[in-house]
């Protein structure tokens, strides 16, 4: 540091102690530049890691027959996870058909209707509390409520447990989203005589839906790459699922039931299916990326 | 509006699709243990390549939830390590009868480079996982194995931190052998050890082996094998070490006095060669079943898996159940109705 | 839903009628809030004979017993904190950090859009591959560096051997990489809102840009990112799969954090499948308590959240 700063005071004519603080000031500077650059480009290294670890092993058995083909038994050849995709899929729909109304129509009331309501208030506390909410506790409950009750692990119950997942992001970002509609349109649409509904329903949900499906997106996002719900929930099938009310496959639960067996041609389709899921919600974020800014 | 119909759409599509039948096809749904799982499902497979028109489906539930949803007639067959108890039977209506279909071993796997051939006697394998044995070059160890480098190093002591049939036929065996172990630890599908780390299925537990250098641990024989991991002589009733492999307890399982109901542990078993801790696990059948279509299907099925399945027992670890025993467990199955 | 227009003016919508459609808004809002409720009462009641049974005892006994039907959640609540506590230990300073990053200009808007891309993958991976992962490659790492710890430190009891691949310093390690987009962007949007006018104040006043992130921007942030740290500590409490897979899931106390260790959330998954009787009503007790401490915390995290965005409102 000194001869830097020795160095340096050659391009000062002014007074000595003030330019060589000035100059020891401008190293540091530097200093915790370099650091928070350095930090920052810390993060890379786990995330690269990951990449070309789920590429090493999870390439190799990536084909076609992944998701046509029903899960290898132990110890066999061949094989895909079909089912799984499927019923990973179809647990997600459950759950948004549960989670995009509940959440999108309570949005609707907290901003369109009573914003300042104490109905409001609770939802958007209870929203906030529910982000919080661990996601093995929603597995928890869905247990509870739909297994312990219908005495069968099945694809109702998974949905569920993903529902109460999925709620406050959509409902969050859906208020957000609403939020942003101008409140200059509503006010149009209701001096030209249109209802409540109207101006909702034909001037700001037109508006906020791109942002809504963002929401929506992530959620869905989320709840594909969750585990903890589903173990005891969904539980897991070898086979096509026949009904929605019995044990249903899922690309999580097969990761963390594959990943510790001691086949290893089992295990190598924990890692194509990590890679395939991977895929899949880094697609479902992007998707919602690619709406929130084509909208802006 | 229009979002939640596009995904009310999406739903009817997939769940159309969910539908998708297979045919004619007869289903036999079944439930329970995870140990004997692999073999079930495989088995599953390998009879549908055998009579196209029957589909077995077997769900790793564990063997608890297996006997709930037996006891509930919501399956056609169940599957449980712990068999059943007088009490469950007595419950089910249509009668139980009990199918040993394979059986496990449980073996000491560790890891201790340069060390093979371990002996362990019946008090060490006790106050292993009792916590009372420490170190590696422990007296109790070296006086068991005076030719082996043993090192001064703490044994890590490695346990199924998830319930299993596993945990259960060990825990079993060891409080049998060791009173203070069955005072301070007891049996049952998950314990707590005073020592040790948890690793989740036997896998779990290969895993912590593999890793660290110094670790013991107990699973089934197959994960050891299939791992290359260096498993233990232990000492049986008669005071003899028995290497672990699957003629040794075969052996043990021809040995054992099979009763009436074909519920048995061999806990602690007599023979001078007996491999000491092995275990039969068991298919749950009702004795009378409403539709013969189905009950054909299942009949051969389990025969099938009693004969022609055995033969996949061993490259996924498992021990082919002895002669005597299949032809036992065709008698009983012979019962069912 | 186009050319909305036309329909405005129409003498139909003039309709005067019940707004049906608010009453279903509200409906949905009301089933939200009791969605929590519902949560909380369906976890509750199948918890209630391990609460009679067990009452406050359940939270201070360390004897997780199933055969002998004693049941005590102490050493997985103290694992449960203690493992996010080092999560974030580990976390915080790399998420401000890169939320310093991300709100400045030392590189390129590109490289920073790239940066802010990379963090939010860390968030979309799910947590059983951070598990796998970290099966492969922070254990064998966090062993190796247990072992040369416990060799030069093992008489400070943090660090008393033996050193376990499977520890609470490894599940801490995967958790602070969880949580790192968590912390990053709540301390970011926390950078973000800090009024332009208070940078150019110190600017002006001859600040390098570090005096001025120490002496004015961190300073008016610190609320933000205290509650980006306390949301980041909510969040770590309640992963789940990872730590299964990575923690060793004992149930001993322990003060080495090279020892295995065990959380409530673990223990639920690792146990919830072939329970039995009481100890499944004893899990779900061990559910009600994980609640309880992660409503805590996140109620925590979103009243000093809220209470900062009142005072940089107020600046602004």
């Amino acid at each position: 540091m000194d001869s830097i700063a020795s160095h340096s005071l050659d391009f000062f004519d002014g007074d000595r102690s003030v330019s060589s603080k000035t100059v020891a000031r401008s190293v540091t500077n530097r200093i915790l530049s370099g650091i928070c650059i350095t930090l920052s480009l810390l993060t890379l290294v786990p995330l690269a890691s990951i990449i070309i670890l789920l590429l090493q092993k999870g390439l190799p058995l990536l084909g076609t027959a992944i998701f046509t083909e029903l899960p290898p038994a132990a110890g066999m050849s061949g094989g895909g996870f079909g089912n799984a995709i499927l019923g990973t899929l179809v647990m997600i729909a459950i759950g948004l058909a549960i989670s995009a109304p509940a959440g999108i129509l309570s949005a609707i009331f907290i901003n369109e209707y009573a914003p300042t309501s104490r109905l409001a208030q609770a939802v958007r506390l209870v929203a906030k509390l529910l982000t919080g909410i661990p996601s093995i506790i929603c597995g928890v409950f869905a247990f509870a409520a739909v297994v312990m009750t219908t005495g069968t692990f099945s694809a109702y119950a998974g949905g569920l447990a993903l529902a109460v997942l999925m709620l406050p992001t959509i409902l969050l970002t859906a208020e957000q989203a609403l939020m942003g509609v101008q409140s200059a349109y509503r006010e149009a649409a209701l001096g030209l005589g249109a209802t409540r509904f109207q101006t909702i329903a034909r001037v700001v949900l037109p508006d906020a839906f791109p942002a809504i499906m963002t929401g929506v997106m992530l959620a869905v996002a989320r709840a594909a790459g969750e585990t903890a719900p589903l173990i005891f929930t969904a539980l897991f099938s070898q086979f096509w699922a026949k009904s929605l009310n019995e044990p249903t496959a899922s690309l999580s639960v097969l990761i963390y039931n594959f990943s510790t067996v001691p086949f290893p041609h089992q295990i190598g389709m924990a890692w194509t299916a990590s890679l395939v899921l991977v895929a899949f919600v880094t697609i479902a974020n992007i998707a919602a990326q690619t709406i929130f800014s084509r909208k802006n | 509006m229009k979002l939640t119909s596009s995904w009310a759409l999406c739903l009817s599509i997939a769940t159309s699709l969910a539908f998708v039948t297979t045919g004619q096809s007869q289903q036999i749904s079944g439930a329970g243990a995870t140990f004997p799982a692999p073999l079930y499902q495989r088995w599953g497979v390998e009879f549908n390549k055998v009579q196209p028109g029957i589909q077995v489906n077997y769900q790793s539930v564990g063997s608890g939830a297996g006997v709930k949803n037996f006891m509930q007639g919501v399956v056609d067959f169940g599957a449980s390590d712990a068999a059943m108890t007088d009490d469950e039977i007595a419950k089910v209506s249509a009668g139980v009868v009990l199918i040993p279909a394979t059986a496990g071993e449980i073996v000491y796997a560790y890891n201790l480079p340069g060390v093979i051939g371990l002996k362990l006697t019946r008090e060490v394998m006790a106050g292993i996982y009792l916590g009372t044995v420490k170190k590696w070059n422990d007296p109790a160890i070296v006086k068991a194995n005076p030719d082996l480098k043993l090192p001064n190093n703490p044994i890590q002591v490695a346990y199924r931190s998830d319930g299993s049939g596993t945990t259960y036929v060990f825990t079993q065996h060891l409080s049998e052998i060791s009173d203070d172990f069955d005072d301070q630890v007891g049996t049952d599908k998950s314990v707590t050890f005073p020592v040790g780390v948890g690793g989740k299925g036997n896998e779990g537990v290969t895993a912590l082996i593999k890793q660290s250098p110094g670790t013991i641990g107990y699973v089934e024989y197959g994960y050891a094998k299939d791992n290359g991991l260096s498993m233990a002589s232990l000492q049986n009733k008669s005071g003899n070490f028995v290497a672990p492999d699957i003629a040794s307890a075969r052996d043990t399982l021809s040995n054992v006095p099979l009763p009436e109901n074909l519920r048995i542990w061999p806990v602690d078993p007599e023979g001078a060669n007996d491999y000491p801790i092995v275990s039969f696990t068991w298919l749950l059948l009702y004795k009378k079943y409403p539709n013969a279509e189905k009950l054909k299907a299942l009949k051969e099925f389990v025969s099938w898996g009693l004969t022609a399945g055995q033969s996949f027992s061993e490259s996924l670890g498992y021990v082919p159940l002895p002669q005597p025993v299949v032809e036992k467990a065709k008698a009983a199955l012979d019962t069912v109705q | 839903m186009s050319a909305p227009e036309k329909d405005i003016i129409s003498p139909a919508g003039y309709r005067p009628a019940p707004d049906l459609f608010r009453i279903l808004c509200q409906t949905a809002s009301l089933l939200t809030v009791l969605m929590l409720g519902w949560i909380i009462y369906e976890i509750l009641e199948s918890a209630w004979p391990s609460i009679q049974k067990f009452g406050f005892d359940f939270m201070t006994t360390s004897a997780w017993v199933p055969n002998r039907e004693r049941f005590g959640v102490l050493p997985f609540i103290i694992g449960t904190v203690a493992s996010s506590l080092l999560a974030i230990l580990l976390a915080f300073p790399l998420g401000v950090a890169i939320a310093i990053f991300l709100s400045e200009n030392f590189l390129s808007a590109s490289i920073r859009q790239t940066m802010r891309f990379v963090v939010e993958m860390l968030a979309a991976i799910p947590s059983v591959v951070y598990g796998l992962w970290g099966i492969f490659v922070i254990i064998p790492i966090v062993k190796a560096f247990g072992d040369w710890a416990v060799g030069s430190m093992g008489d400070f009891p943090l660090f008393s051997g033996p050193a376990y691949g499977n520890s609470l310093l490894t599940a801490s390690v995967v958790l602070a990489i969880m949580i790192l987009p968590t912390i990053t962007a709540i301390s970011r949007n926390a950078l973000a809102s800090v009024p332009k006018t208070l940078r150019e104040g110190a600017y002006a006043l001859g600040s390098t840009r570090w005096e001025a992130i120490f002496s004015v921007i961190l300073p008016t942030a610190a609320p933000g990112i205290v509650a980006a740290t306390i949301l980041g500590l909510g969040r770590a409490m309640g992963e789940t799969m990872a730590v299964a897979m990575l923690i060793g899931n004992s149930s001993r106390l322990s003060w080495s954090i090279l020892s295995p260790s065990g959380t409530l959330a673990g223990l639920l998954a690792n146990q919830f499948g072939e329970a039995q009787g009481l100890q499944v009503n004893s899990l779900m007790y061990a559910a009600l308590i994980l609640i309880g401490i992660t409503l805590i915390v996140n109620l925590l995290g979103e009243a000093v959240l809220r209470h900062t965005q009142k005072q940089t409102a107020g600046i602004r």
